[in-house]
């Protein structure tokens, strides 16, 4: 088992109160597999994906990475974690800025000291980004930015995939061209995909599929 | 510096006493020397200052005509007036002068003033020859001894918008006002010693805007000193100096008090020798007020001295002849109608 | 829907408080030391023109000799006689214990009315108790309290009267000032009668004069009060800076509140005129605070400022500030004025901005290169202007104006040079975090870049002056030992004790030098002679800037004079010039030495020939050699002797350390601005560092998420800061040393006219730098430990759906 969640509770202090999110999920993910996770907006999808890729730690539970508990790591523990074994690709984009396209796509694989030219060229050609190396996010178009976000959270070949809604703000044909190459990456690479989508025809194309209502996994 | 205050304070004493009658003249005598009866002035000398006395003035007056026709009278003052009974060189004198000058024609009333500090040179009175002096203002000695000093002077004076300068010869002898010279104020008893010479021809020129005219006429001179010449409740008096056609002269005023007001006079035959006139003898009488600067002023006065029998209205050159001095009053020159026609000068202090 | 419009816009600050409270406290200090600066000068400025106008001498034309020396009386009498309305006036200065006084003595029967305005209280002070002696001194309240204990003859309080000033009668004064029957100048009434005889005729030793447009004081204390000018002018720059930013920032963050606003119906003109009225009401509160706060801030300088201007000028300033509406109102209305001009140009964004243009929270960050360049540019023209200005223009005027254009300049180049080194940096590091780094403050450099220039004018302004200073007391401690070589200074109470203490003296000395001097015009200016004798003491001591070679044989022959610098600079002498001393007596300059501290000329002659020709000068000062470890001993013997109070038997010790304390005190007002506008500056990084860190999260998420801690991003932001303020630093440099040239080489040449060689400190530079590192690091510290304190949740919240 490459991700291992089980009995995860979270909730978050609110204006109104304490907000319970999830109530005791349990998934199991599998190297090379892809799950989808769908559910009405609230439903805590987000969150369990931003707990599975050690952004945020649980009330309770246990989460295991690769045998190895990432819910009671420190800081500096779940930050060397993401660095490493987690790439990130998520509706927002999230470049940065300040970056041309070239330095972005490495960003986080030379984070984590896994820089590897010749991947990261092929990476680049695949995702038809060899003409855009030189260009900031700002100038580029949504589908690039969001193919930039895909090649930098491969690039340092990382064992896991976390994509929260990557084409939601992207057209259908874009959207389903990206998805195309995200799982074709994926299967080269042997990165499992935990994905997040509201998208019933998007999660169908995905290996498995779990719903969430009301912090319960259905 | 407030001048106007410094001027007030001229004629006040240093202690803090209030200022009584009219520009303080009515104080105490404080140390001062007092005029006594029977110690009749003596010339030359007493024709010089007295520093021991508070206040004193060489007085001039002239009735002029010139030579187109007209009636013009001219005034030329220095005052004295003592902080202290001494004497002392330099700026710490106590002494301050202060002169007056004044023309008047038929249109307008000059008049000018000088003030001056006594003991560094600038005013004061020196005899031998006799000379009074504030600034350019003179009134010199002409006269080659044995012959009295003032009997003949010549006098200059100029100011903004008109100068004079006047040659004076002593036709007559001087008078010694009052009893010989004592002349009493009050019924209280408040006195100066006081003579005249009225006898003065005039000849001389005067400059009105730029244009000389010559003039010829008639002056009076009157030197007065004393340390209280006015008792406290008088407010200012009224002066008549009066050059008969005939050749006699009149000297006389009235001091206004709370009463009926305190009269004196001299009469003077043409030969100089005068008739002092006993207290009350003398009648005047305003005819007619005028508004001269904004001061309420007669300025047509009906004189008569019954004893005399004189009974004379005169009627002013100039209603205007204001001194617009630091210490202001009426000063002016006046033709007299009546039963004994002439020219003379009217003085009204006090309004 | 006004309200609701204006509770829209006033909802920002709400949700900003820190914000607001920056701009609030920036407007305020800015607006605080300019209004302290112009109470200063104001309160100044109101002393020398009421001195100037004491007994109507600024109304009147006056006769005096050209050479300003008194004459006798008897020609003040002369020129009554012939008809002049003229009023005699006798000035000098004494001790009375140790406040030294300036007596104006008058007559006041023939003062004009013109000089008459003096409202003095004369009733109750009686003509004959102000005549005769020991007469009456009119002071004001201030000089009264300083005269305490002090014997004087009595005092009447006016506050027509300036501090330090008497007036008395001029018998009394002629008493005091030993001047017998001698006058300093007459009034001359302005209604003259005409019919007087002509000057020339009656005194031809007297020239008539014209009423001065400016007193000499003006004139003297001009530089200084140019130079404290000078600096609120940069205070205020500095808050102008933090105005400008904070405004610019609140806009860019309006934006959607805007946009939503006029999608909602509030029509533009309406929102415009809310915009005005906000920053109206805030200019006005921030103004009102800044005006308080100046007015302590002017109190508590003001002491020292009258301190040194009376060392320095003796011009006397009152120790205590009046209120002065008209400078407090002004400085609202500037503050005021300075926001709204600020603000100019974004309001003109928001009137040109379509309505439905997309928010670009990130644009006003990204600047365009063009500006930047267009800036950049402008920056150049003016250190070309400032460069011009230095070669051809003249005057103290064209002096401050190229300095500002040059500091002005130089702020302008600095966001393009910075660009050019991060961009630099980039390019030289290798790891990731570190291209990161420099490409991400490459970044943030339009949000402070304000902050940064702002930075970097005080830098350069306390480098700068702090050189400028620091040259100037190297120079004068050292030119202090060669001026007062002698080892005693005694100043004797009258000229018959000044024989005996001299006599006394002289068997038991190595030698009594005189310190005689006496005051003239030179050049229509108002300069001290002093007299030397021939003495090894000068020779040895004294170094010339220039001299003829024999120039202190010649002294001794009273062939020849000299001048200090400051007076050979300002009349452009050479060596061998004519200088008239008297009417019909001139000698040629032989030599001319430096004079620091002086604002005034000064010549130097032998003794014996200042004697010959000023026959009053003051002769009660002398210095005596002895060997050093015998003067205190021969000190307390004199002193004993004549029982001289202490302070007139003084030792060298006692007055360099006197001469440094003026020193000191004229440049503790400078170190206090400094110190004042290099806060306001730090406050101005802090302030945009703040203001940007609410956009620092959606810029920081993304790199925690792929795995930075927040600890090490907080780091590199407090790094961000340090490097920022070191670079700044490294270009304050330059600038700073080209101000302390400009002020040593123009300003205090033209000012005073000495020039002094200009000496680094490097420590005091390494100083400098280290509080500009720490500062900035500082300023970075707050927001960078609130960024550690953010919980994953508000990280998240980045990626979330919001936009």
């Amino acid at each position: 088992m490459l991700l291992d969640l089980q009995d995860v509770s979270k909730s978050y202090p609110t204006g109104e109160g304490v907000l319970q999110v999830l109530r005791g999920v349990s998934l199991a993910l599998g190297a090379g597999e892809s799950l989808a996770l769908t559910g009405e907006s609230g439903s805590g999808k987000s969150t369990l994906l931003h707990l599975a890729g050690g952004l945020d730690r649980p009330d309770s539970g246990a989460i295991r990475f690769e045998g190895k508990d990432i819910a009671g790591l420190g800081d500096r523990d779940l930050a060397a974690f993401r660095r490493v074994s987690v790439g990130l690709v998520f509706q927002q984009f999230n470049l940065i800025p300040s970056l041309d396209v070239r330095a972005n796509l490495a960003f986080q694989a030379r984070l984590g000291d896994r820089y590897d030219a010749a991947w990261t060229g092929r990476l680049t050609e695949r995702l038809g980004l060899a003409g855009l190396l030189d260009r900031y996010p700002e100038q580029l178009s949504g589908g690039q930015q969001q193919r930039v976000a895909i090649g930098r959270a491969l690039a340092g070949r990382p064992r896991l995939i976390l994509a929260d809604e990557p084409t939601g703000n992207l057209d259908e044909a874009t959207g389903d061209a990206v998805l195309d190459l995200m799982l074709a990456l994926m299967a080269e690479t042997g990165a499992a995909l935990l994905m997040v989508t509201h998208s019933t025809r998007l999660a169908s194309r995905l290996g498995r599929r779990l719903h969430l209502a009301a912090g319960k996994l259905s | 510096m407030n001048v106007r205050l410094l001027l007030l304070m001229l004629l006040m004493m240093a202690a803090p006493a209030l200022a009584q009658g009219f520009a303080g003249l009515g104080g105490d005598a404080q140390g001062f020397a007092v005029p006594r009866r029977g110690q009749a002035p003596q010339f030359p000398r007493d024709h010089g200052a007295h520093p021991d006395y508070r206040i004193e003035w060489w007085y001039l007056t002239a009735n002029l005509k010139g030579e187109d026709g007209k009636d013009y009278g001219a005034q030329w003052t220095l005052f004295r007036s003592a902080l202290a009974p001494e004497e002392k060189p330099g700026w710490q004198s106590p002494q301050l002068w202060m002169g007056h000058a004044a023309l008047t024609t038929g249109t307008r009333h000059y008049s000018d003033e000088r003030l001056a500090r006594g003991g560094v040179g600038q005013a004061g009175v020196t005899l031998s020859p006799f000379s009074a002096a504030i600034d350019d203002w003179s009134m010199t000695s002409r006269a080659a001894p044995p012959a009295d000093e003032l009997s003949a002077l010549a006098i200059t004076a100029a100011g903004e918008g008109f100068s004079y300068a006047l040659a004076l010869d002593a036709r007559g002898p001087l008078v010694r006002q009052g009893e010989e010279g004592y002349s009493v104020k009050s019924a209280q008893g408040q006195a100066s010693y006081y003579y005249s010479q009225p006898f003065y021809a005039v000849t001389g020129a005067i400059a009105v805007e730029g244009k000389d005219i010559a003039v010829t006429g008639q002056a009076w001179f009157d030197h007065e000193w004393s340390s209280q010449p006015l008792s406290k409740d008088q407010t200012g008096w009224d002066w008549f100096s009066f050059h008969f056609d005939a050749g006699a002269k009149l000297m006389g005023f009235r001091l206004r008090d709370a009463g009926g007001g305190f009269t004196s006079a001299t009469w003077i035959n043409a030969d100089g020798t005068p008739e002092p006139q006993p207290p009350g003898a003398l009648e005047v009488s305003p005819l007619a007020w005028a508004e001269v600067k904004g001061h309420r002023v007669p300025v047509q006065w009906k004189v008569s001295l019954p004893a005399k029998g004189i009974e004379v209205t005169t009627a002013p050159v100039n209603e205007d002849a204001w001194m617009e001095t630091q210490v202001a009053y009426w000063e002016g020159p006046v033709r007299i109608e009546g039963t004994h026609p002439g020219v003379g000068y009217v003085e009204m202090t006090g309004y | 829907m006004l309200t609701q419009g204006f509770v829209v816009l006033l909802s920002h600050w709400r949700r900003h408080k820190l914000q607001f409270a920056m701009l609030l406290l920036g407007l305020a200090l800015a607006t605080a030391l300019w209004s302290a600066v112009q109470a200063i000068n104001g309160e100044a400025r109101a002393s020398y023109a009421r001195a100037a106008a004491v007994v109507g001498q600024d109304r009147l034309e006056q006769l005096a000799r050209p050479d300003g020396t008194r004459f006798p009386q008897s020609g003040y009498i002369a020129l009554r006689k012939a008809g002049w309305l003229v009023s005699p006036v006798i000035e000098g200065e004494k001790r009375f214990g140790a406040e030294r006084l300036r007596i104006l003595g008058v007559d006041p029967l023939t003062l004009p009315s013109e000089a008459a305005q003096v409202n003095v209280g004369a009733a109750d002070i009686g003509l004959q108790r102000f005549i005769t002696p020991p007469g009456v001194f009119i002071v004001s309240a201030e000089t009264a309290e300083r005269l305490k204990g002090v014997e004087t003859p009595p005092l009447r309080i006016s506050d027509a009267l300036p501090p330090g000033m008497v007036l008395t009668d001029i018998g009394i004064a002629q008493g005091l000032l030993d001047a017998p029957g001698q006058v300093s100048r007459l009034l001359v009434a302005a209604k003259q009668p005409g019919h007087a005889r002509p000057l020339a005729e009656v005194t031809p030793d007297l020239v008539r004069r014209a009423p001065p447009e400016e007193s000499d004081l003006s004139r003297l204390t001009g530089s200084f009060h140019l130079n404290l000018t000078a600096f609120g002018f940069l205070a205020f720059a500095v808050g102008l800076f933090i105005v400008h930013s904070a405004i610019g920032l609140a806009f860019e963050q309006r934006r959607p509140a805007i946009r939503t606003l006029r999608a909602v119906g509030l029509p533009l003109g309406v929102l415009i005129m809310l915009m005005v009225v906000e920053l109206l009401v805030l200019s006005t509160a921030a103004g009102l605070i800044g005006v308080a706060l100046g007015y302590g801030v002017a109190s508590l300088l003001l002491p020292d400022v009258a301190a040194s201007l009376r060392g320095l000028y003796g011009a006397e300033v009152p120790g205590t500030l009046s209120v002065r509406p008209s400078v407090w109102g002004l400085g609202l209305a500037i503050a005021v004025a300075g926001t709204l001009a600020s603000a100019a140009s974004r309001l003109w964004r928001i009137a040109s901005m379509p309505l439905l243009a997309p928010a670009r929270p990130r644009a006003w960050s990204l600047a365009s290169e063009r500006a930047l360049r267009l800036q950049a540019a402008g920056g150049l023209l003016l250190l070309a202007m400032a460069g011009l200005t230095v070669f051809l223009g003249s005057g103290l005027v064209a002096g401050f104006a190229s300095l500002g254009a040059m500091l002005l300049g130089a702020a302008l180049l600095l966001p393009i040079m910075l660009s050019a080194l991060l961009k630099l940096g980039e390019r030289l590091s290798t790891r990731v975090v570190a291209q990161w780094f420099w490409a991400d403050t490459r970044q943030q450099l339009p949000g402070l870049s304000l902050a940064l220039m702002a930075l970097l004018l005080a830098l350069a302004a306390n480098a700068g002056v702090g050189t400028m200073v620091q040259s100037f007391r190297q120079t004068f401690v050292g030119w202090l030992d060669q001026r007062l070589p002698s080892e005693l200074y005694v100043t004797t109470r009258s000229l018959d004790e000044s024989r005996k203490v001299h006599d006394w003296l002289s068997s038991r000395s190595d030698a009594v030098l005189p310190i005689w001097n006496a005051d003239l015009r030179l050049f229509g200016q108002p300069v001290q002679v002093f007299g030397v004798a021939d003495h090894a003491t000068y020779r040895d001591h004294w170094t010339m800037l220039e001299a003829v070679p024999d120039v202190w044989d010649r002294i001794a022959r009273g062939e020849g004079v000299l001048a200090n610098e400051q007076l050979a600079r300002r009349q452009k002498l050479k060596l061998g010039d004519a200088i008239p001393l008297q009417a019909g007596v001139s000698l040629p300059l032989a030599g001319v030495f430096s004079d620091y501290g002086n604002p005034r000329g000064q010549v130097m002659m032998g003794v014996d020939g200042l004697v010959r020709l000023f026959p009053d000068a003051s002769r009660l000062r002398y210095a005596v050699r002895i060997a050093p470890d015998k003067a205190p001993q021969l000190a307390a013997e004199l002193r004993k002797a004549f029982g001289l109070p202490q302070g007139n038997v003084v030792d060298q010790e006692t007055v360099k350390a006197f001469s440094l304390r003026v020193f000191e005190r004229t440049f503790a007002v400078t170190a206090a601005l400094n110190v004042l506008t290099l806060g306001v500056a730090g406050l101005a990084i802090f302030a945009s560092l703040l203001t940007l860190s609410g956009m620092r999260l959606s810029q920081l998420a993304p790199a925690w998420a792929m795995g930075l801690t927040l600890r090490r991003l907080a780091l590199l932001e407090v790094l961000r800061g340090a490097a920022l303020a070191v670079f700044t630093m490294l270009a304050a440099a330059p600038v700073g040393l080209g101000l302390a040239w400009m002020l040593l080489a123009v300003i205090n040449v033209e000012a005073f006219g000495w020039r002094l060689p200009m000496h680094l400190f490097p420590f005091d530079w390494l100083r400098l730098l280290l509080l500009a590192v720490a500062s900035a690091a500082l300023a970075a510290l707050l927001p960078a430990l609130w960024l550690t304190r953010r919980s994953p949740a508000d990280l998240v919240k980045v990626f979330a759906n919001e936009r």
